[in-house]
């Protein structure tokens, strides 16, 4: 099986925002929640510079290990997962995760957070894939139907990738190469402890 | 030609317009590196670099144009490093602190035995200790604190050693009802540490009596009697203890109740790992607490139960106090008239 990764070529994204909206049309996801955002560094000065931001799924995940239900679980595409019926709404996942990608539906005081949300790289949750529950409670499993995560589909430069680790990395490479500079594989670091070599 | 300035132009138009499709398909030469983009300047000249700023920022913090302030920070490897305490550190840690804690007591029960009382002819005779408010202070404090510890330890150690046993749903549920207690129930045991620390604090400042208290160990390994006034150096180490790390716990917890209110990412990830530490020490504190006070000791637990205690084992164990309060009444006012034995 293919091992999933995001990739956001920061030199080609135009912070259009377009992935934010996508991916909230797509799974419905509720007012307040983003599970995907674009982070601009430097905002208006010279060498300004956006990346879009979500879950990136990564190798040995901080929000599972620490986890005191164990609600999270890693598909065989390497997606982080997590079941929102073992959820306790700790905020812990929160507190490990390196790019803020949990989220809650409530602010949390007094330990009223809720259940966990978070980018579920179109993957859905546990339950039966495309079910009505998977939908209402994760959103739409396009991966089950043989489609990438929607934010990266449409995304307008093609700045943000997503699909096997290997063939991302590749393409990117390429492009770097090509096109004579390149500002990284933001995030792969520390999601995967490893960068793409050019 | 009529229209020759037409077709310049749409020729011209017809080439922007392909020229992106052309280079998407990669048929383009690469272009030279000088000429990277549409202004000349080279792109990367004042580009931010991840891995710079990472190093001069430790973390990633840049603009959103939603409105959870949160979603700001865009990276922070620090996760990685409250990964490494919360998994790696404190289980471990916590662990081999409580079970240390147990076998030491257990060694000292099968060695040593129980404090037992001294045969006196004072035996039998009953004085006041702890009147019904401190009492029930302790009683309070003591139950909250049990509550919260089992339900504390549970976010550690519950998945390794009783979700394993009932399952991942039943063990949820059991998480999610130990989670709220450890919210409501922190209220009563932060109210009863500050009520102690106003009671007791005045019994509690050292005083010359510690010293040589602390340095035969309370007698309790040679079975001497050193004198102490109300607390002796040990009791007074577990009221500080309980003040001390149970401050520490309330403002900890107080912190992590209303997430984000007064601390950042980093702040949040220190309050959890400092409130799992203190909680694990005062854990293993009051394990010791509670043997010397029941098993530990013939005599000990009626001071917290019925308020009174044997004379024998108030002479024994805090003779100087027995002289200052109950032998030598210093008037009416004094704390301890209610106690005074009748003869």
């Amino acid at each position: 099986m293919a091992r999933m990764k995001f990739l956001c070529d920061s030199d080609r994204c135009i912070e259009c925002n377009a992935c934010v909206t996508a991916c909230k049309n797509e799974h419905d996801v509720p007012w307040g929640i983003n599970r995907r955002r674009v982070v601009t560094l430097n905002d208006g000065k010279p060498g300004e510079r956006s990346i879009s931001m979500a879950c990136m799924h990564c190798t040995n995940a901080p929000c599972a290990a620490v986890c005191p239900v164990d609600c999270f679980f890693t598909t065989e595409d390497a997606v982080v997962l997590h079941s929102k019926d073992l959820c306790i709404g700790c905020g812990y996942c929160f507190y490990a995760c390196p790019f803020g990608a949990p989220q809650y539906p409530r602010v949390g005081n007094f330990g009223s957070r809720g259940k966990m949300d978070k980018c579920t790289y179109c993957a859905g949750g546990p339950e039966q894939d495309n079910s009505e529950a998977e939908y209402v409670k994760y959103g739409r499993n396009r991966l089950a139907e043989g489609k990438l995560p929607l934010c990266a589909e449409m995304c307008s430069t093609k700045s943000l990738l997503a699909g096997d680790g290997e063939i991302i990395a590749q393409i990117y490479r390429e492009r770097v190469l090509r096109r004579g500079y390149g500002s990284g594989t933001w995030g792969w670091q520390t999601a995967y402890r490893e960068t793409v070599a050019i | 030609m009529r229209f020759p300035g037409l077709l310049v132009i749409l020729a011209v138009w017809i080439t922007t317009l392909a020229a992106p499709a052309v280079a998407q398909h990669g048929q383009d030469a690469p272009p030279p590196a000088a000429a990277t983009s549409p202004s000349g300047a080279n792109p990367t000249t004042d580009a931010v670099n991840e891995q710079q700023l990472l190093q001069q920022m430790h973390k990633l913090q840049g603009r959103i144009t939603i409105p959870d302030y949160k979603a700001a920070l865009l990276e922070q490897p620090q996760g990685r490093t409250y990964q490494f305490l919360h998994e790696r550190v404190l289980p471990w840690a916590a662990g081999i602190l409580i079970i240390a804690t147990i076998l030491a007591l257990a060694a000292f029960y099968f060695t040593r035995g129980r404090i037992m009382l001294d045969d006196s002819p004072e035996s039998g005779i009953k004085i006041k200790r702890f009147n019904l408010l401190e009492r029930l202070t302790h009683w309070v404090t003591a139950s909250s604190f049990i509550v919260l510890a089992i339900t504390g330890l549970n976010y550690f150690f519950g998945k390794r050693l009783i979700f394993p046993l009932i399952g991942p749903d039943a063990f949820a549920a059991w998480t999610q009802w130990a989670k709220f207690a450890h919210n409501t129930i922190a209220w009563p045991f932060i109210i009863g540490v500050l009520l102690m620390l106003v009671m007791w604090v005045r019994d509690n400042i050292p005083d010359r009596y510690d010293w040589r208290w602390l340095r035969e160990l309370g007698g309790f390994v040679s079975g001497s009697h050193p004198p102490a006034l109300r607390f002796n150096a040990g009791q007074k180490l577990i009221f500080w203890s309980v003040v001390v790390f149970g401050l520490t716990l309330t403002v900890s917890g107080i912190v992590m109740l209303f997430p984000f209110w007064a601390l950042d990412i980093n702040g949040m990830q220190w309050a959890q790992f400092f409130h799992a530490s203190a909680g694990t020490v005062l854990t293993a504190i009051i394990i010791g607490h509670i043997y010397i006070g029941t098993l530990g000791m013939q005599g000990a637990y009626d001071a917290m139960g019925s308020g009174e205690v044997d004379l024998a084992w108030a002479r024994a164990h805090h003779s100087a106090w027995v002289e200052q309060e109950h032998l030598q009444p210093r008037g009416a006012a004094s704390a301890g008239t209610a106690g005074v034995p009748a003869e």
